[in-house]
């Protein structure tokens, strides 16, 4: 198994770090590639390799999605690492990041094994912790920095919560810089957003719902960048979601300071309008904001401002969402919308392919120093194989997540993903004939 | 043998800090110093020249190296010490530090030593009072006998105080004898250098001549003396530094970082020591390396020779 080959032939090969796009042959030897380009083979696959038809088809690094809940432990109602992984693979992300706002709070070295060895156990995509910034996410005392990267965690964050104390946020930028670490926000300014259920504005305004402005995710971002200077730490603003936030990071990256942020398909494909009559699997945190916001963050994306994209899967059990708008919990599965509703973008002219691809590959692996999402000799064989064009509606009880909260259901989508490999092996083909 | 010193050495009337002295009067002081550590190694070890000077020891803060010394400093020298512990003064009583100062004052005293928690009390003091005062330590500003203490450790081991590497560890942000030892250092010609979590290091503390390192290991890279710094806990809520296990880990002075440095490298410690947080005690306890009871006991010379320096009187001499 360790040394076997197996050549994908056929196969528009994709890679966003080289700028590679052209029909050839990618070959795997064991867990890596070993050789790629449209002139290998060109006389035909030697014998004793096993041989893949893409049918033509875009092969490109797997996915790399920065922004999952997991739920486990804590919440394996609404998703473990295991399904989370099955649903990953067939959404084809290859790698992926889980949110430490887990019961308990993954805050310590033990939990970072723990996550470790139940993503073995599920033997299905790479799975990166994020480690708590707080302990218990309380915003008051860090968590061991060092300790936790040399465990596992890639990047550290109270997601869910925002960092609120301006001191707390000081420091663990500035300690950060000890090991060169990644700080993710969910900025948010609480006593802003109070009880607000959607975003404000008309829609809120009709539907009687309290609203979350747009200023509260402005006011934090502007006062980290503040921080960011202050410390020349190392900042990333997790699903950003207005204008005025998106433009904040902008003007950041222009001063050359170390800023950087994601966004949610979601934030890029709907908005307040998509609420209807009050659509709990539509209510998020950040929530869907105005058409303005929307095309601001296409506009990001476009302009590289916005690095990556990335779900916020946030699974929930039904019970969770069958509430009044008030009550319902904030987050949607993301994981298998992740392609197609990102492709919208391609399609619909705003970005090319490769810019895209590099935003959901290249780029999240980068910021984190993972050594995945590109297409190079030696690197791991972390693929996705996906159809660019093939149409199909949106179901969400094919989801493998065991929860089913997405507001897509039933959205006529292209793109899709036909096979996913981690690590040298087939873990989803779409025809179901799952290698493993 | 007595030291000899003359009236007024030093030319001013009180040692508030580092910031101020020449690198001739520091030579001298350690000069002095140096006849006071010989003189403490007799059997007899008292002398006279303070006899009938009334010596005050004014502490605001707990201490006990730095108070037991001064003391012991002042008896040697035959002066009469009064200790005003801050537990049972006036001073509990509600009165201001310069009413403390004036009180005293009208008391005649020769020399007032004073610690205090807040930088820039000692010379609020000094301001109204008569006689010579020496800053014990105030705040996170100076504390000018632990830096001579440290120098004339450093003279004692490598014969010079100018072109050595000298990296100070810890807890920087919070230290007064940081602040005191970068003076005095980069004063009389040696490099520095910081080792620290950022969270631990005074903003544009590189104004201040040093070179900061968040990596230990390469911080300590050639070094010829290590300082360590105390982790100040009880100034701590939390958000410095996440534990004292993972400073230990990645701030700790342990067997391994300490290869990193030259091998003759000398190993210091203020003190109190917080074993297994900032220093390990293989490496505190290690004689051939470790200077750390040395320091103490020539702290107590440098206090004598600051004594003598600026509580002898002139027609004395």
């Amino acid at each position: 198994m360790s040394d076997k080959r197996t050549a994908y032939i056929n196969a528009r090969l994709l890679d966003p770090e080289s700028g590679l796009d052209a029909l050839g042959v990618l070959l795997t030897e064991g867990a890596r590639i070993a050789d790629l380009g449209p002139g290998l083979f060109a006389d035909g696959v030697p014998e004793g390799i096993e041989t893949v038809d893409c049918g033509g088809h875009c092969l490109s690094p797997g996915l790399v999605d920065m922004h999952v809940h997991l739920r486990e432990p804590g919440h394996e109602h609404k998703e473990t690492i295991a399904t989370g992984s099955l649903s990953a693979l067939a959404g084809g992300v290859t790698s992926l990041c889980c949110m430490p706002n887990t019961d308990p709070v993954i805050d310590n070295v033990g939990l970072i094994e723990f996550i470790h060895r139940r993503a073995r156990e599920a033997k299905g995509v790479k799975v990166f912790p994020f480690a708590a910034v707080t302990k218990g996410l309380e915003g008051k005392q860090l968590t061991e920095f060092g300790m936790l990267a040399e465990a596992g965690a890639v990047a550290f964050t109270d997601d869910g919560l925002p960092i609120s104390n301006s001191q707390v946020m000081r420091r663990a930028l500035s300690y950060a810089k000890t090991f060169d670490l990644l700080i993710s926000q969910h900025a948010e300014d609480l006593s802003l957003s109070a009880c607000g259920c959607m975003a404000e504005g008309e829609v809120a305004t009709r539907l009687g719902l309290e609203g979350i402005p747009e200023i509260s995710e402005t006011v934090m971002v502007e006062r980290d960048i503040r921080l960011v200077e202050h410390t020349d730490g190392r900042y990333h603003v997790a699903h950003i979601s207005t204008a005025d936030a998106v433009d904040c990071v902008r003007r950041a990256k222009a001063r050359g300071l170390r800023v950087t942020c994601e966004a949610a398909p979601h934030h890029f494909s709907l908005t307040d309008l998509d609420v209807g009559d009050y659509r709990t699997f539509a209510k998020m945190a950040p929530p869907l904001r105005s058409e303005a916001n929307r095309t601001a963050i296409v506009e990001g994306l476009k302009d590289g401002t916005i690095d990556a994209i990335a779900t916020d899967h946030a699974p929930h059990d039904q019970e969770s969402k069958r509430l009044p708008m008030a009550h319902a919990a904030n987050g949607i599965v993301g994981l298998e919308t992740l392609l197609p509703l990102s492709l919208e973008l391609y399609h619909g002219g705003h970005l090319p392919l490769l810019d895209l691809l590099r935003r959901l590959t290249l780029a999240p692996a980068e910021l984190l120093k993972l050594p995945v999402g590109r297409l190079r000799k030696g690197a791991p064989a972390d693929l996705l194989l996906f159809d660019l064009e093939a149409p199909w509606v949106v179901d969400s009880t094919k989801f493998r997540s065991m929860s089913k909260n997405t507001p897509f259901d039933g959205r006529p989508v292209q793109g899709r993903a036909l096979r996913t490999i981690v690590d040298g092996r087939s873990l989803f083909t779409l025809d179901g004939d799952t290698a493993r | 043998m007595q030291p000899v010193s003359r009236p007024n050495a030093l030319a001013q009337r009180d040692l508030l800090g580092i910031e101020g002295l020449s690198p001739d009067r520091v030579s001298a002081i350690l000069d002095l110093s140096e006849s006071y550590v010989a003189l403490n190694r007799n059997a007899h070890k008292k002398s006279d020249v303070l006899r009938g000077r009334t010596l005050i020891l004014l502490f605001f803060e707990t201490s006990t190296r730095t108070r037991t010394s001064f003391e012991l400093a002042g008896k040697r020298l035959g002066a009469d010490v009064i200790n005003i512990s801050v537990a049972s003064s006036a001073i509990k009583k509600g009165e201001t530090l310069i009413d403390t100062a004036m009180t005293l004052n009208a008391m005649h005293p020769d020399v007032i030593v004073v610690r205090h928690p807040d930088a820039g009390a000692v010379r609020l003091l000094a301001n109204h009072v008569n006689c010579s005062v020496i800053n014990a330590g105030d705040g996170s500003h100076e504390h000018p006998t632990q830096a001579l203490l440290d120098a004339l450790t450093i003279r004692n081991h490598k014969g010079r105080l100018d072109g050595l590497r000298v990296a100070i560890c810890g807890d920087v942000l919070h230290s007064r004898v940081a602040r005191s030892n970068i003076l005095l250092l980069n004063m009389m010609g040696s490099q520095v250098r910081l080792v620290a979590p950022p969270t631990l290091v005074p903003p544009a503390v590189e104004r201040l001549g040093v070179e900061v390192f968040h990596d230990m290991r390469r911080g300590l890279e050639e070094c010829d003396i290590i300082m360590m710094l105390r982790l100040q806990a009880e100034r701590m809520q939390g958000t410095f530094v996440p534990s004292t296990r993972e400073y230990f880990r990645y701030f700790g002075l342990d067997e391994e970082k300490l290869a990193m440095a030259r091998p003759d490298a000398l190993i210091m410690h203020p003190g109190p020591m917080n074993r297994g947080v900032e220093i390990d005690s293989r490496v505190a306890d290690d004689i051939t390396r470790s200077a750390i009871l040395e320091q103490v006991e020539l702290g107590l010379a440098v206090r004598q020779a600051c004594l003598d320096m600026l509580g002898r009187e002139p027609e004395s001499a």
